[in-house]
Parts: structure tokens; sequence; C-alpha cells
């Protein structure tokens, strides 16, 4: 059985009025129908950086995404949001094919960045990888030196002229607002920062390389208010920089920070739109609840 | 049993009682905590105890002069002491005073008598080292002022009062005094000279026997070369003539060491010590032989202090005398540390490798398991069994291949078809292989997956993540399988024995006064990883349980292990610091 999404604004207020639709739509997913997503006008005009096409992602029986079709636009930030385990992190780890680590997971469909394919035939992996920058839940700084932490991507590509070092590292630190915290001691091992300045560190060794888009994955989950600020305020000035997609579990940070997002369910796209739409007049009463915290 | 009831209560409550117990946790705490105390009480009592007979052995003893029943005189050291039931049949010879005092002191020790072992030395002159004296056999015993202790290259310890000291066969003191002040004021001077003639007797022959072997090397070569048609005649000759030229040398070389040789003795030889045994005997003293002598009964603390730092001094750095059971153990030191660290630069890149792929690249299945379970298992075969293997499999085979295809002017004097500090290396590398391997997997494994993903999301191939990111953040846990691998190696002694450690060396595995160490064609420089070696737990092993005279040996064999111990100790703890320097660097700060 297909459910068919709900046209129209009008009668959106009347199935918000009612839970029961609500209901059934997730119920049907749960029974594992086919539901398809909602995707507004809106990113039809946008140029998009990644194209998401009908991915599909099973990790050995059990399949955690399900036709997945989306467009990244060029210079926003997009907010990937969904009750835990629907496979946001499962999708964007599949951007960047971090899921090849793990042997069971077999994959159909296909994404393409920039017209070139991800998934395609003969894709070097780790070429592709160095086209993209990605921030982990937890920082990840690696044992070594600030210095060597920010410009690690040019030195596995043999980079050594210093000058070209120097000048990436301090232009990524100064990308990730960590610049004046830690210019004096570039030299010192990356451990020794605090957690807020080590998710600094990270997004700073993730722009160093200048990615065609950027993947964060619940960067601030780990971390304190304060720093979950900063963090805040980094994406907004990297925003029209750098094309951003964003997983987040905290619905302010992507009201505030975040230009298109996406209600993700069990694996599959409920609805994607402009952030203001989504979080104030959605489409979908599903996406509505989720958002105002009904449930999830 | 009459009263179902009771009983039933009864198992009840018994039962409820031992739920407590287990719930409480009480008596666990007490189990464990006993259990671990018990180790380390018997750790400690080990240590202690090795700890204890190994120092004090330098400390200098009193001399005493004992006169028996029999008449007989005994001068000599007390070095340990027992009680023992004196045999009836002992006893019915003794006169009546004796036997009263022998009841005495049996109704005193629960019918046991004392006896003490003295060392009376001057095995030359005696034929024997020791004595068992009983005290109640004692008629005289006293610490006489100018009784003096000699210790000796040759003939072990002597004991004895000086009488007279000679220059050029003339009388220049005859006064135990003014011949001590003699003896003092000589002494060292003539034992530099000694030392001087053992370095041109070891050093400078040797490396004139050295380049005479070379040079005859090379004609051999020469001269192989010649009949497989590979050089003509007149290189052949030319060959025959270097060797010719250098022989003449070295002759020339020997006859003029050898002079210089004449020449310290005869200096040494002016001095002659006149001595006087216990017993009456008179007896010469050559001081060049005399490591070292002291009036025991005379000296004060300091002096004694002075002895003992000396005899230690001795211990480490010296070459063993009198077959091992007096003097240093210093070859067996170079031996142990040699032969480990060169074991150390064979396991651990080995290792480390192995525990890679399994961990890194091979994809977990029944054939993972199998190798890993094998490797485990390896670990518990018996040395020996190690041993038997290196022999066979790594001197005869690669040594013979390596004669052959290096050495083969030499044969048939095998170079490396015979135990080696490389093959003694090779086969403990063999033996620690497994704890190097399941320490670095853990170590490996332990590495959090958000490092390597950090790593290969900026674009990092699988090698590069290793050596760049997992190999480091592992590093503390590699060191901890080395330090494991090197304490094993180390204190390892029955496959030794099969590979290379031998009972004397002369020559040191590691030389740094000799730089022509190679292995086939690659040069190891100071290295000799050819030549046999001593070894401390060997050295344990041979002095205490294969010298004919076990009493003579008893303080070295605690001493060597006191000394093994600490080596061990040494090692690992240098690597424990290496090895927190990289904890810190790489390990800590977050959050
Ligand atoms: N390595 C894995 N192996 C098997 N199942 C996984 C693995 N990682 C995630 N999953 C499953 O995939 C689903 C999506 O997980 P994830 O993408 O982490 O969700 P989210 O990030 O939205 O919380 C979950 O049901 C989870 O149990
Ligand atoms: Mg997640």
């Amino acid at each position: 059985m297909i459910v068919q999404a709900t046209p129209g604004r009008t009668e959106q207020h009347e199935t918000r009025a009612a839970p029961m639709a609500s209901a059934s739509r997730l119920e049907a997913i749960a029974r594992g129908d086919k539901v398809a997503s909602e995707t507004h006008e809106a990113l039809a005009s946008e140029e998009g950086v990644l194209e998401i096409e009908q991915f599909d992602l099973w990790y050995g029986q059990a399949q955690a995404l399900h036709d997945i079709s989306m467009r990244i636009p060029k210079g926003k930030v997009t907010a990937l949001v969904g009750p835990s385990g629907c496979g946001k992190s499962t999708l964007l780890r599949s951007v960047n094919r971090l899921n090849d680590l793990i042997d069971t997971v077999r994959i159909e469909g296909d994404m393409v960045l920039n017209g070139a394919s991800i998934y395609g035939p003969g894709v070097d992996v780790i070429e592709l990888r160095k086209r993209m920058g990605m921030v982990f839940q937890k920082s990840n700084p690696f044992p070594m030196s600030i210095y060597e932490n920010v410009v690690y991507s040019l030195r596995i590509d043999g980079e050594r002229n210093k000058k070209t070092l120097d000048e990436v590292c301090e232009r990524s630190l100064r990308g990730a607002a960590l610049w004046d915290e830690v210019k004096g001691r570039l030299q010192e091992s990356a451990l020794g920062l605090s957690g807020g300045q080590q998710q600094r560190l990270c997004i700073a060794r993730a722009i160093a390389a200048e990615p065609e888009v950027l993947l964060m994955d619940e960067p601030c989950s780990a971390l304190d208010p304060i720093a979950t600020n900063k963090i805040e305020d980094l994406i907004e000035q990297l925003k029209g920089e750098y094309t951003i997609l964003i997983v987040t579990h905290n619905m302010q940070q992507a009201a505030r920070s975040s230009d298109y997002t996406a209600f993700m369910y069990l694996g599959r796209l409920i609805e994607y739109g402009p952030t203001d739409v989504i979080f104030q007049n959605p489409l979908l009463p599903e996406t509505q609840d989720y958002v105002t915290g009904r449930f999830g | 049993m009459t009263n179902p009831d009771s009983t039933k209560g009864a198992s009840r409550k018994r039962g409820r009682r031992s739920m407590t117990l287990y719930a409480e946790g009480e008596p666990m705490v007490w189990l464990t905590g006993g259990a671990l105390a018990i180790a380390l009480l018997m750790i400690i009592t080990m240590l202690v105890y090795v700890g204890f007979m190994g120092a004090a052995n330098f400390w200098p003893l009193p001399i005493v002069e004992v006169r028996t029943a029999s008449g007989e005189l005994l001068l000599g050291e007390v070095t340990r002491q027992q009680l023992y039931q004196p045999p009836v049949a002992n006893l019915a010879q003794l006169d009546e005073a004796r036997l009263k005092r022998v009841q005495g002191e049996m109704g005193e020790r629960d019918g046991f008598v004392r006896r003490r072992l003295v060392r009376t030395g001057n095995y030359e002159l005696t034929g024997s080292r020791f004595h068992w004296v009983s005290d109640y056999n004692i008629d005289e015993e006293h610490n006489p002022e100018w009784a003096i202790v000699a210790e000796r290259m040759e003939w072990g310890n002597f004991y004895g009062y000086p009488l007279s000291f000679l220059i050029d066969g003339e009388v220049v003191a005859d006064t135990p005094e003014s011949v001590w002040a003699q003896v003092q004021a000589i002494h060292k001077e003539i034992r530099a000279r000694w030392q001087s003639r053992k370095r041109l007797e070891t050093h400078d022959i040797g490396r004139a026997n050295r380049e005479e072997e070379r040079a005859r090397l090379a004609m051999v070569d020469a001269e192989r070369r010649f009949d497989g048609g590979a050089i003509g005649a007149e290189q052949r000759d030319q060959a025959r003539r270097d060797y010719e030229e250098t022989f003449a040398r070295v002759r020339k070389d020997h006859a003029r060491i050898t002079a210089e040789i004449r020449a310290l003795n005869q200096k040494n030889e002016r001095y002659v010590l006149r001595m006087r045994t216990g017993t009456g005997q008179e007896t010469t003293l050559h001081l060049a032989d005399v490591v070292r002598a002291y009036p025991a009964n005379r000296l004060t603390a300091a002096q004694k202090t002075g002895v003992f730092l000396s005899r230690w001094r001795e211990f480490l750095t010296d070459d063993p005398r009198e077959a091992n059971q007096e003097g240093g153990v210093f070859p067996a030191i170079i031996g142990t540390v040699t032969m480990t660290l060169v074991m150390t630069l064979f396991v651990v890149p080995f290792g480390v490798l192995a525990a890679l792929y399994l961990r890194e690249y091979a994809k977990a299945g029944p054939l993972v398991s199998a190798v890993r379970i094998a490797i485990n298992n390896l670990a518990g075969v018996p040395s020996i069994v190690f041993g038997v293997f290196g022999l066979g499999f790594f001197c005869y085979i690669f040594g013979g291949y390596i004669d052959e295809w290096f050495y083969s002017a030499r044969l048939p004097a095998p170079t490396f078809r015979k135990g080696g500090v490389l093959w003694a290396s090779s086969t403990l590398a063999l033996l620690t292989l497994p704890v190097v391997i399941v320490a670095t997997e853990e170590a490996l494994a332990a590495v959090p997956s958000s490092m390597r993903e950090g790593s290969y999301a900026c674009g990092a191939s699988k090698w590069q993540t290793i050596v760049r990111i997992v190999l480091p953040r592992a590093m503390p846990g590699i060191m901890t399988g080395m330090i494991l691998a090197m304490a094993r190696g180390a204190g390892e002694v029955a496959p030794l024995m099969l590979v290379g450690a031998v009972k004397l060396a002369p020559d040191l595995p590691l030389d740094f006064m000799n730089w022509s160490g190679t292995l086939g064609p690659i040069l190891t420089g100071p290295i000799h990883l050819d030549r046999s070696f001593m070894h401390l737990g060997f050295h344990i092993y041979d002095v205490g349980f294969q010298s004919p005279d076990s009493e003579a040996a008893r303080p070295m064999v605690f001493t060597t292990t006191l000394l093994l111990i600490g080596i061990i100790v040494v090692l690992n703890l240098s690597a424990m610091v290496l090895r927190g320097k990289l904890r810190k660097r790489f390990m800590t700060g977050a959050f």
C-alpha cells in the first residue's frame, strides 16, 4: 500500500488537528509499507552539490535506509533531524563511504557529488573522501600536535612545503574560530585542549582541504552549553562558504542554524524543505508533531 | 532427625547464613586479599633472601685461628654454620672433659651441636679449601692480628702471616708492619703492569692474529678462484706475496709484544713476599698474582667498606677467574644484554607486522582464529624445544648456508654453523614472538575506531592510517609486549645452552675494540653475531651445579642471581619509563 502525501495547505490544518492521521503514516512505515517522501518546491530551484538518488542501505539483513532521494543545495546548511536510530548517521556516513569499512553493509542506488558518481564503478574512495570533510559526534583529535592535526589531510597527500602548510593551518584554525586560542602552542599535543576546543580543531581539520561538502554528525552533542554556542556561531560563519550537511538532535539548533531541514523516520525521508517552513508550517502533520516535540 | 520440623528449620537457617556470607562478600575480600598477600610474601621472601645472600657475600669476614683437639691448626674465614647431631661413634672417642662439654651443649640445643665451615684456602699446599669444625672439638680460638687474606688469580684465597719482603733478593722488611707497608706501596704498580701485560696478550696479539688470518683467508680465496679459473696466476701470486708480507710483519709484531711482556714480567718478579701459613709452612707469594690482600682483623669499618666496594667493582667489571667461581661476570653481563637487545631487535618488528596483518588486514574467520590459537599455544611450548629447533634449523641449516656462501675460505672451521649470539637471539625471538603478537593485537584493538574513521574521513589510505594514527596510539601497548618479551628472554636459560651460551668466552659479543663484525655481506661493527657468549642465567646454572666445588661457588650463585634480577628490572624500568612518556604524549587530556 502506498500512502500518498497530503497535498495542499488547507487540508493540513485539519490533519494536524487530528493526530490519528499522523499516527497512520508512521504506523504504515512501522509496518514496512512504502511511503513517499515530501520534498518542497523550494529545493528544485537550488543548485545541488550532492544528489542522493534512490539510496537504500542494509546492515546485513536489516535495511537502515529506504529509498532516499535528496538534493543538498550548494552553500547552504542542511539539517538532518529525526528520532534516534532513524538512519541519520548512516546516511551521512554513506556520503563519504565510511560505511565501506563495515563488512556487512550493502547498498543500492547512488549519490552524485558535483556531477561525479560516488558509488559508481571504479571510483577511488580515497580521492573521493578528500573532497569532503567530516566532523564526528565525539571529537577525535589525532595523537599528534595541534598543527599536525590541522594539516593532516595535506600531509597524507605528501605536501611538504612549510609555507603552504603554515598558511593552511592558520586559515583553517581561523575558520574554526580557534586561532586566537592556540596560535601560541601549535606544536603542543592536541589532546591537551578542552572538549570544545578539540571539536573546533576537528572542524579546522575538516575544512583544511577545502571540502566540497562538510558533513557534521551531531557535533555538539558531547559538549557543554557554552562550547555548543561557540560551535553554533561557527556554523553560522561557515555558512555560505561551505556546503554543510549536519545531523542534529537539537531542534532549536536546527531551527537556528540551518537553511533546509530534512525529517527522517525509520530509515525514510519524510519531509524535506526550507527550515522555517518545516518548523512553522510543515506539509505533514508527522513533521509538525516531531518538530514541536510531541514524539521522538 | 526425630523431629522433621527442626531439621528443616536448621537447614533453612544454614542456607540463609551462607546466603548472607555471599551477599556481604566479606569472606571473599579475605580470600582474594589473602591470596594476593601470600603471593606477594613468596615473591618478597625470595627477593629478600637472594638480595641478602647476594649483597652480603662481598663483606670481608674476620679471620679465625683454631686449634682442634687433634692438634690441627686451621686459619681462615668462617663462611657459615649449622647445627647437627653428632654420631654416637664420634662421641665415644672423646675424653671425659670434652664429653661433658658436648653433653652440656647438646642439653642447651635439644641434642644438637654447632659446627662451622672454615674457609682455609691455600689449596695448592693442602689440597682442600674448606674444613668443618665442631665447637666441642676446639681447644683454642682467636683472631690473630696479622693474618692476611690474599685473593689470587689462581688457587683461590691464601691465608697466612707476612714474614718478609724482598726486592731483588734482598730483604727490605721483616716485621709484619713493615712488610705490609711495602706491599701496600708497591701492589698497585705491580697490578697495573700485570694489567698491561694482559692487554698485550689478549688485545694486541689478538689483533695481530686477526690480521694474519684475514690475509690467509684472502690467499685461500685467491687460490680457490684460481682453481676455478676466475683469476689468473698473476693475481694468485700477488695474493700469496701479500700474505707472506703480512705474515712477516705479524711475526715481527709478535716478537715485539713478547719482548714487552717479558720486560713487564721481569719488573714484577723483582718483588717477592714471603708468607707463613697457619700450619707454619713458609711460601712465596707473587704480588702480580694477588688481586687483593688485606689484614682482615685489622680493618676499620671504612676499610671493610672499601674491600666490599672493590669486590663489587671487580664482580661487575672484570673477567671471571678460578673456573668462574671468583672474579667478575662482566662478559656474562655483556652477553646477556647484547643477546637480549638483538633479540628485541628481531622480535618486535616481526611481531608487530604479524599482529598488524592479523588485526588490520586478515578477514575474521576460522583460519584467523586457528592461527591465533596456534600463536597462543606457541607460548606454552617448553623452551628447550625452541632450543633444539634453533640448533637444528638456525645453526645447522641457516648457519651452514651462510658459511658456504660467505665464509667458505674458513671452512671447515664453522663461523655461523655453530652456536652464537645471532642464533641465540633468533631462537629467543621465536620463543617470545607470541608475547609480542598478543600484546600488539590487544593494543591495536584498543585504538578507538573514532580515530581510524577520522583518518579515513580525511582521505587517508589504510596504510597511512595505520602508520600515522594506529601505530603511535598503540605504541604504549606494543612497548608492554616488548617489555614482557625482554624479561622473558633475558631470564631464559635452557634453549641458550644449545644455541650459543658457553661457560667461558674469551671474546665478547659486543667489542668496541674490534669493529670487524660481519653477517655475510652486512657489516655489524662492534656486534659479533657469530661469537658464542656468556650469559648470566647460564652462569648461575654452570657455577652452581656444574662446578667441582659447590661450597666455593655458593656466593657467586647468589650474587649472580641478584645481578640477573637487577638487570631484568633495569631493562624493564627503562622500557616502562619510555612507555610512560609515549602514553603521556599519545593518550592524555581528553576533556
Ligand atoms: N554498524 C552497524 N551494524 C548494524 N546496524 C547498525 C550499525 N550502525 C547502525 N546500525 C543500525 O542502523 C540504524 C540507524 O542507525 P544510525 O544511522 O546510527 O541512526 P541515527 O544516527 O539516526 O541515530 C539503527 O537501527 C542502528 O541500530
Ligand atoms: Mg547518530
